[in-house]
């Protein structure tokens, strides 16, 4: 299937729900609206001709001073057509909860404990939705513009010094 | 020149016992190699025959750290990893020493961010630090051998079983 082929399929399928779909040298972004991305991963992946079977990344953008503060960026391929696609839905701050992708690519689920623990945006019936890096308990999210680079003194334990 | 000499004149020496003691413990300081990152790299080509760590007895390099005496921390510690390294440094039988191994262990070196501990020192008593990113072996030998001259100093009574003493003095 060409590219033309394929995201013109999408938008048929999902007319308003596909906000945009913008090229740059190569690479096809797909903007969604975040109610619908269970759907659209499902269509996807189960789809004869697209066939996007392979999750390879989650992550997040913090915009910080924007009405709708976070975007959830997902990358996937296509064994079947050898295309990358990107879909990307927009969420605000309050509160950060999109539907997770887990029930459709399996993989996604450490993807997106990253992007909790990074970001601190809940992906709604995940299994298992602890931290990935930062140890449990910690009350921050390191990605956050927010958050300083140094980190915040005394929020990360650290053993006594001996004698 | 070396104790043979001594043999073939009176066949005896006078030393103390502090002395030969710290003679005895710094020709074989025994290092645990805690090679968290690429330092670890350079800590191994220290011990292989080019620059041969074994020339000041430290060849043996132990894995676990009940065997140790010198723990030689290569490479970043997060924070998380530092719980760790302190849990290694406890099981260690006294006496014994630390070398903060590069930029990383002496001061976070170039990730100053918020998951690296910006120096061991935090919370480890570090005796000798190296520069370096990574530091050459010959820098690394170096810092032993400023290991084997802190030891040399020292006095046998000083390390002595704390629990020990305190029955001794019961």
């Amino acid at each position: 299937m060409e590219q033309k082929n394929i995201t013109s399929k999408i938008k048929e399928k999902f007319g308003e729900s596909v906000l945009e779909i913008t090229e740059f040298r190569g690479d096809v972004s797909l903007s969604v609206t975040p109610n619908k991305i269970v759907e659209i991963a499902e269509f996807l992946k189960n789809d004869e001709d697209l066939q996007f079977v392979m999750c390879k990344d989650v992550t997040a953008i913090d915009w910080a001073t924007r009405k709708n503060r976070f975007t959830i960026v997902y990358h996937v391929y296509s064994f079947k057509n050898n295309f990358n696609l990107r879909i990307k839905a927009t969420i605000s701050e309050d509160p950060p909860v999109i539907d997770s992708v887990t029930s459709v690519w399996r993989s996604a689920n450490w993807y997106e404990r990253e992007t909790y623990d990074m970001y601190g945006i809940n992906f709604r019936n995940h299994p298992d939705l602890r931290r990935m890096y930062m140890p449990e308990g910690f009350e921050y999210h390191p990605l956050r513009k927010e958050f300083p680079v140094l980190g915040i003194p005394g929020s990360l334990p650290l053993p006594e010094k001996p004698e | 020149m070396g104790l043979e000499a001594k043999l073939t004149q009176d066949g005896f020496i006078t030393t103390t016992i502090d002395a030969i003691i710290a003679w005895a413990r710094k020709s074989s300081v025994w290092p645990m190699p805690m090679g968290i990152s690429c330092c670890a790299i350079e800590m191994i080509a220290s011990a292989d025959p080019k620059y041969d760590l074994a020339r000041f007895g430290s060849e043996v390099m132990r894995f676990t750290p009940r065997q140790c005496d010198l723990m030689i921390v290569a490479g970043t510690v997060t924070y998380k990893m530092a719980q760790v390294v302190r849990r290694i440094y406890d099981q260690m039988p006294e006496p014994k020493w630390v070398i903060a191994m590069g930029a990383c262990t002496s001061s976070g070196g170039m990730y100053r961010s918020y998951n690296v501990v910006q120096g061991i020192d935090q919370f480890l008593p570090v005796d000798v630090y190296t520069a370096g990113c990574p530091p050459r072996p010959e820098n690394l030998i170096n810092a032993v051998m400023t290991i084997q001259q802190k030891i040399a100093k020292t006095r046998a009574r000083d390390f002595q079983d704390k629990p020990l003493l305190e029955l001794q003095n019961r």
